[in-house]
């Protein structure tokens, strides 16, 4: 791998570890500091520290160095993440995530939002949360955490010399030979470890003139031998010109798990013996050329983990394995997939038109090879699922500044995280949330202070969630606030010519007004959320990923958008109708039931409206050929067939048809790319016959209001807007 | 020959940068993201040599260290551990879970080939 | 004036000649995806009436322009006969049904002239320039204009 290659594998483990970080955040802001998630963040955050490290990214070290500081001295329960100090957490992780972009875009970062967050970060260790905090503290633990070392600085395994007795000597600075003599008594821990005394050795032989004497006074007789224990004291004199702290390197490994005594050779210590343990001078000297060897023969009682590497505290389930592929690779296979589901039911249509007679292995066939193409599309299509999470994760982010630059409290509550949506949705959802959020926060929740006299918690919770419903995939998010001011609404709409000043209008049909293009309610342009962008903006977005908004409010309690998706871009269960002779389907996922009008139930309201009363309600009925303009409006709908559908608001609506033809799974082909919106249709799918049929979409369908014999006229503005 | 080195990170990019450190100082290398895994490479690859990370998820390298230690056949197989910081109370820890040295991070190919010649027979 | 083109290489292009109504239309040949006979189309809801529907290319769903109902020429009785030019607008794809492709041709920049005043209506803002070639006008075609969705948000 190329130096870039690693540097770009870098940021991408970054983004994971950027992830993992925003996530243990959310679990300690949910009040379940635990240790493994403690762990988890801190370890993200030295992760990421490493890493920058190596490549040199100084002002990244630098700041994560700062952040993993904090994160360790709260693992250790040094220090609490609450209050302030996990708000300051927060932005510490937001600021390590510019930080990491900018680096990735080896562009320079803003330095003093950094040093702020830093000298903020030291606070939090200087004043533990527990302790007093008048004084200036220094730095809560020096040990654990030392300066930091820039990649430059020279390699040093920098031991205090408080060990070993022996204070620090002044190396040989000239440069000149010095006379060292060492005595390394290797302990049963030396060996535990690994360590081996001959590599020690070579390496101090590289250094200089070496001498070995092996002191074997202590070594028992054999019986009596403990195999794991180191016997033989080494007596070694180097004549060297390097200082005393490289020959302490060397030892560094063993150092403190060793008797170990360097001294330098002058004429004062050449005058007196050396200090040796009990009874211990002279003995047998011996070459040093064996070292002892780890003896084979053990009774010791072998625990081995190896076998059961769960049953040790980890993390959760074991990483799965995955490898990274071109998101249009997997287009291009789930196009081809798409086209062999079409190919396919072309064929068992064709087969079916040839009339085989029965029992010729071919229907059966068939059958298998449906299975396994919608098999193979539903898997394939599932690769380009991905959890909301990330685009949560993000949303937090949004919260925090929006109430910062709001002056409000607001917090973000999300639940659902792991619900998979397709790839291009989750990335296309992330402007019309961001919107939503701003929107929530700037318009939805009120000032602290007002919160407050409303008998509410000074901070407005936000609350994100995701979860499937009824085939589809719903994101809704709430917030605490005050509500839709319905009345100002009204008025607004009024004075903006949008509505007319007599037109009675129900709740919900007042709250949709704000996704009426043009719409805002704020006096002033807010630099949050007024910025041009209205919720008409967010609202055809959504439609383009083929999915529906809708939004509830209650005086005082807060509002709710719901955003309601398609599970795939690409398969849907439908009824497949006819409708003056044009081909039609209806999504499965609305349809409650199939009923044939008698002339008992069809009524006739005003001039154009006709109602079908079903179990004591009356449902209006929508001629789908007069509502799409394949013909004239109808005289009349009894014995007709009616599809009773339910949309997404809960409103319903009977659409007449001509004829149920089939219900069957179909491919979703959408018309945006080449068109654009039709109004009352989702979107479009090929038939096995190869001719295209129009997708009905229930909630625009069931939104419109009964045609009148002309069909061409326009339509109210209200009726036009919730249907663009 | 080649040493055999078992290279254990839970960071890709460290991962990738112990790779190309190792072999270009002439080791052979086998990686692993944590101490579970790098107890499933141990028995197939026989390293000559290991080097861990510390902070991983699962397993972290102490509990690594003293799961390859609790093997008899690996009593003296060298250990290096891979730190940010070279306090005391790393080395101590690290120490008594049986590592038998450590490499101080940022480490740069000659870092770690004095680290490794200071453990095992190249 | 070969003398000039001879100058200026640069500005030769290459475009597909066709007919609509018994008049001579032209496209830039790098616009053109394929061309293929007429298959009938599904009707779209709301669409404008020279939008003849949608058909299936491939898997893929295209909107079919009839030339003749978009350049005012009265709407076209589609049969077997006819011929949809598959062309790209940019991101977008479109089939545009005509009466019959008659050649391709290579011609000078330089010879594309203004579109003269006499004609008027969508012809006149279709039709971004003419050329003679062999005593036939053909009519340049503003593949920009054609299609309504590049009209949405006008009135």
């Amino acid at each position: 791998m190329s130096m870039n290659e690693l540097r770009e594998g870098f940021f991408q483990e970054c983004e994971d570890l950027l992830e993992a970080l925003s996530d243990g955040m959310a679990v300690i802001d949910a009040g379940n500091a635990d240790s493994d998630t403690l762990n988890a963040i801190f370890r993200a955050v030295h992760s990421i520290k490493g890493g920058a490290a190596a490549f040199g990214l100084e002002a990244l070290v630098e700041f994560s160095h700062a952040f993993e500081n904090v994160l360790d001295a709260a693992r250790a329960d040094r220090l609490t993440l609450q209050g302030e100090a996990l708000a300051l957490c927060f932005r510490a992780a937001d600021r390590l995530a510019d930080l990491v972009a900018d680096a990735r875009a080896d562009q320079p970062s803003d330095s003093a939002a950094s040093a702020t967050l830093i000298a903020g970060l030291d606070r939090l260790l200087g004043a533990p949360s527990d302790a007093p905090p008048a004084a200036p503290a220094p730095p809560a633990d020096e040990a654990v955490a030392p300066a930091f070392t820039p990649l430059s600085a020279p390699v040093s395994f920098d031991l205090p010399a408080k060990k070993g007795g022996a204070p620090a000597a002044a190396p040989d600075a000239a440069g000149g030979m010095s006379h060292y003599c060492i005595r390394f008594a290797p302990s049963r821990e030396t060996y535990a470890t690994g360590n081996e005394p001959a590599l020690l050795f070579r390496a101090l032989a590289a250094m200089g003139d070496l001498s070995v004497k092996a002191d074997l006074s202590r070594v028992p007789p054999l019986l009596e031998m403990a195999w794991d224990e180191g016997y033989i004291i080494w007596n070694l004199t180097l004549h060297t010109r390097a200082g005393e702290d490289r020959l302490r390197e060397v030892f560094d490994f063993v150092e403190g798990a060793c008797n170990l005594d360097i001294r330098r050779l002058d004429a004062a210590t050449l005058a007196g013996p050396q200090p040796g343990p009990a009874g211990a001078p002279g003995g047998t000297a011996a070459d040093a050329a064996a070292a002892p060897a780890p003896a084979t023969p053990s009774p010791a009682p072998d625990t081995v983990a190896t076998d059961e590497p769960a049953a040790r505290p980890g993390q959760g389930a074991p990483a799965r394995a995955t490898i990274r592929v071109d998101l249009e690779r997997v287009d291009r296979l789930i196009n081809l997939v798409g086209e062999l589901v079409i190919n396919q039911a072309m064929l068992s249509q064709s087969i079916d038109e040839a009339n085989l007679p029965s029992g010729n292995g071919v229907d059966s066939a068939m059958g298998q090879l449906r299975q396994l193409s919608s098999e193979l599309q539903e898997r394939v299509m599932a690769i380009r699922a991905q959890p909301v999470k990330p685009l949560f994760q993000r949303m937090s982010r949004i919260v925090r500044e929006a109430g910062h630059a709001s002056a409000k409290l607001a917090r973000l509550v999300t639940s659902g995280e792991a619900t998979e949506v397709d790839k291009t949705v989750i990335e296309r959802l992330a402007d019309p949330l961001t919107h939503m959020i701003r929107n929530a926060i700037d318009h939805g929740l009120e000032s602290p202070e007002a919160r407050k006299q409303a008998g509410k918690p000074p901070e407005g919770i936000i609350r994100l969630s995701a979860g499937h419903r009824s085939g589809r995939v719903v994101i809704e998010l709430s917030d605490d606030g005050a509500g839709i001011n319905r009345a100002r609404v009204h008025e607004t709409a009024v004075a903006r010519g949008l509505i007319a000043p007599e037109k009675d209008l129900s709740d919900e049909e007042i709250d949709n007004l704000l996704f009426m293009p043009g719409f805002s309610t704020s006096p002033e342009v807010s630099a949050l959320s007024g910025r041009g962008v209205g919720m008409d903006v967010v609202k055809s977005e959504i439609q383009r990923l083929g999915g529906r908004v809708t939004l509830a409010s209650m005086p005082g309690r807060g509002t709710t958008v719901t955003i309601s998706l398609p599970l795939t871009l690409a398969v849907l269960e439908g009824m497949v109708v006819e409708v003056a002779g044009e081909t039609l389907v209806v999504p499965t996922t609305a349809l409650r039931e199939t009923l044939k009008a008698a002339a008992a139930d069809v009524q006739r309201i005003g001039a154009h409206g006709w109602f079908i009363a079903i179990r004591g309600g009356f449902v209006p009925i929508v001629d789908l050929g007069a509502e799409l303009g394949f013909q004239p409006g109808p005289e009349g709908f009894v014995g007709r067939v009616l599809l009773l559908i339910e949309s997404g608001s809960g409103r319903r609506a009977a659409l007449a048809v001509d004829r149920v033809l089939d219900q069957r799974e179909v491919v979703i082909k959408g018309l945006e790319n080449n068109y654009g919106h039709v109004p009352g249709i989702a979107a479009a799918t090929i038939l096995g016959n190869g001719r295209i049929a129009l997708i009905i979409d229930p909630d625009e369908i069931s939104a419109a209001p009964a045609p009148g014999p002309g069909a061409a006229a326009p339509r109210p503005a209200l009726a036009t807007a919730a249907g663009a | 020959m080649k040493l055999r080195v078992l290279a254990v990170d839970d960071s890709r990019t460290m991962r990738g940068m112990l790779d190309a450190a190792l072999r270009d100082a002439g080791f052979e290398v086998r990686l692993a993201e944590d101490g579970i895994e790098g107890l499933e490479r141990l028995n197939e690859e026989m390293p000559d040599i290991i080097i861990t990370d510390i902070n991983m998820p699962r397993m972290d390298g102490f509990g690594f260290i003293e799961a390859v230690r609790a093997e008899r056949r690996y009593r003296g197989l060298p250990i290096l551990v891979l730190t940010t910081e070279s306090a005391p109370e790393l080395k101590a820890r690290a120490r008594n879970a049986g590592a038998t040295g450590w490499i101080v991070k940022p480490f740069d190919e000659g870092k770690l080939a004095v680290a490794i010649e200071r453990v095992a027979t190249v | 004036m070969t003398d000039a083109a001879e100058q200026h290489p640069v500005s030769r292009r290459e475009i597909v000649s066709f007919r609509v109504a018994n008049q001579d239309f032209c496209i830039d040949i790098g616009s053109v995806r394929e061309i293929r006979g007429w298959t009938p189309t599904t009707v779209l809801p709301h669409a404008p009436p020279y939008v003849t529907g949608v058909m299936n290319l491939r898997g893929a769903v295209l909107p079919v322009v009839d030339l003749s109902a978009r350049l005012g020429l009265g709407p076209t009785e589609p049969s077997p006969r006819h011929v949809i030019i598959i062309v790209m607008i940019e991101e977008m794809t479109a089939g545009l049904l005509v009466d019959a492709v008659s050649d391709i041709l290579t011609v000078n920049g330089e010879e594309i002239k203004p579109t003269p005043d006499v004609a008027a209506g969508p012809a006149k803002t279709l039709v971004e320039g003419v050329l003679a070639i062999d005593e036939r006008l053909i009519r340049l075609i503003d593949l920009g204009r054609v299609f309504p969705d590049h009209e949405r948000g006008e009135p």
